[in-house]
């Protein structure tokens, strides 16, 4: 298996080279959610541009999609699209790689963007399979502040209810949401607690930046029956660069020049740092 | 003349189509009973979800089910599933292109002196202004049958409204006139021309009665398609006409009534007059003393007419 780590880092670099070409992105949670992302497409689940036709194939629906650029650069690293085009269209005029998720695009299911839709669309995927008697999991990454959205309880309720073990969502609990901490815009610190209270299973993945830890816990929530599993990823905004780690105004800030030269020697070295193990 | 409702007719076809189609699923948010959808949670228990008095649940699901290749039914009483899930339907169902169909139960004033919190009279222009989202009222039970049908066989997403109570037949049994987005024309006439859609087509009709009597004739558009929008009917039937009345059971604004005026204005100017539900909430009663309050009668439509001609 390749080197997940590393790649997660190489996969930075490709989002800030969007941000900085398109003058646009959301940095912050891109940082944050790489491994996560990472880890589901290049180790847990089997989707391919080939077997995108495939109705036993796996499903991923980028709830978060205001992350869009990190998503871009997974996808593109697993052949949906040239990360190339990306970068040099990113944002701009005309361009199909708009900054939220399109299912115009190769290996995106559903628009996304407006947030707390993918738990409950990830619900109604999940209850297909079960309809179906299909073995294929469903896939979904919220971001923390987006717990708040009422809607995302209305899935929560109903995944419990239809017994959905084909389901598995991920919280990106970066803890920063763009107006500060998310225990100060709308406190939320006993998530645990609550999803496990909606019938969930729930593991809380001590470092939701290490591959390691992501893969076990990905792989422990396959082993459960009978209950969705909701893995709390605790991760750090920004990840990556230390001058834009846990602050909540690089949630789509774009680096001046100055900034760009330390983010890039930053990845480059963590990169290689990963590399060697 | 049956007495049957709309919303059970949808149910009949569904449940004929499900048994050949394990596709085919119907998902309601506890209204199964007032969708008049319980026989199909009956015999096809598997083929149903319930979500729970969670509208917008009940349409994210549906796209989610939709994307794996199911053919899902959402239905809802209009007002909560037009705008309590409005952005459900924009993005996950119209924006996402899923092939969903929204079935907006006892919509208008069906739900009469419940009120404004139960009246839907802002589906039509909420719904049409969503790009790809296509928008249907059926006047009667045997045009419901056939536009369900129809709906079957697409995979695109759509928004039907219809009534809660059973309404007498505009059309006569084994001979319904029916072409899927073009409108009906029901009776032709050189004075007036009457467009309107869903239950109020039959009191359109029950007018153009009226006014023969006193000498004039209409022509009765059923534009059942609201959305897309049957613009070659309008053109010829308010170019054959003195005047364009339009009659719906929505809000003044943003509705049938401002979909015709801004064809009729652009491709034939003519006076168009529109008879709608008031901007403000509605007088207390049942559908029926709302209607009559509000002039939305064959009486009143002819006696707009009259004045106009």
């Amino acid at each position: 298996m390749e080197n997940l780590k590393a790649l997660a880092y190489e996969l930075r670099e490709n989002v800030i080279d969007m941000i900085v070409e398109g003058k646009a992105g959301h940095i912050g949670g891109d940082m944050s959610v790489m491994e996560i992302l990472t880890e589901v497409y290049f180790d847990q689940m089997n989707i391919s541009p080939e077997n995108m036709d495939d109705p036993d194939r796996d499903k991923f629906i980028m709830s978060k999609g205001h992350s869009v650029e990190a998503y871009y650069a997974v996808l593109a690293a697993k052949g949906f699209f040239d990360i190339k085009e990306v970068i040099a269209t990113f944002s701009k005029f005309g361009s199909q790689f708009i900054g939220h998720p399109n299912n115009k695009l190769p290996g995106i299911e559903m628009n996304s963007g407006s947030l707390g839709h993918g738990l409950p669309v990830s619900v109604g995927m999940a209850l297909a399979g079960k309809m179906d008697k299909k073995d294929y999991r469903v896939y979904t990454v919220m971001g923390d502040g987006e717990v708040a959205e009422g809607s995302v309880w209305e899935g929560a309720m109903a995944a419990s209810h239809y017994k959905l073990d084909n389901l598995c969502a991920v919280v990106d609990r970066n803890r920063l949401q763009i107006s500060g901490n998310t225990e100060d815009v709308m406190a939320h610190d006993d998530l645990h607690e609550r999803w496990s209270s909606f019938g969930w299973n729930v593991i809380d993945v001590a470092d939701g930046n290490d591959i390691d830890q992501l893969k076990a816990a990905f792989d422990a929530a396959k082993e459960v029956k009978g209950k969705p599993t909701m893995l709390i990823a605790n991760t750090v905004k920004g990840k990556g660069s230390s001058i834009m780690e846990n602050k909540a105004n690089w949630h789509h800030k774009v680096p001046n020049a100055e900034e760009l030269e330390q983010i890039r020697k930053d990845l480059a070295e963590r990169k290689e740092a990963a590399r060697r193990g | 003349m049956a007495k049957i409702a709309n919303k059970q007719v949808i149910c009949d076809v569904l449940i004929e189509a499900g048994k050949k189609d394990k596709d085919v699923v119907a998902l309601c948010s506890d209204s199964r009973g007032s969708a008049s959808f319980t026989p199909f949670a009956n015999e096809l228990p598997e083929q149903f979800v319930e979500t729970g008095i969670a509208e917008q649940n009940l349409v994210s699901i549906s796209a989610g089910l939709a994307k794996c290749g199911k053919k899902p039914y959402a239905a809802s009483p209009a007002c909560f599933l037009s705008t309590r899930s409005y952005e459900q339907c924009k993005v996950d169902v119209a924006y996402s292109n899923t092939n969903v169909k929204l079935i907006g139960i006892s919509g208008g004033v069906s739900y009469g002196a419940l009120g404004m919190s139960h009246h839907s009279a802002q589906d039509i222009a909420a719904m049409c202004a969503v790009p790809n989202m296509r928008v249907y009222l059926p006047s009667d039970r045997l045009q419901t049958e056939l536009l369900t049908k129809e709906l079957l066989k697409d995979e695109k997403p759509a928004y039907i409204r219809v009534g809660r109570n059973a309404v007498d037949d505009v059309y006569e049994e084994g001979n319904v006139p029916f072409e899927m987005d073009k409108a009906t024309v029901v009776t032709e006439g050189c004075d007036i021309a009457i467009i309107a859609c869903g239950e109020m087509v039959k009191p359109s009709v029950d007018a153009a009665a009226i006014l023969k009597e006193k000498g004039i004739s209409a022509t009765v558009v059923d534009m059942y398609c609201v959305k897309p929008l049957d613009t070659e009917a309008i053109v010829k039937a308010a170019t054959n006409a003195k005047a364009v009345i339009t009659v719906e059971e929505h809000a003044p604004f943003g509705g049938l009534g401002s979909m015709v005026s801004q064809v009729v204005g652009s491709e034939c100017p003519k006076k168009v007059v529109n008879i709608a539900l008031p901007d403000a909430p509605v007088i207390t009663g049942t559908s029926k003393e709302v209607f009559e309050h509000y002039g939305m009668t064959a009486e009143g439509i002819a006696k707009k007419a009259l004045e106009l001609v």
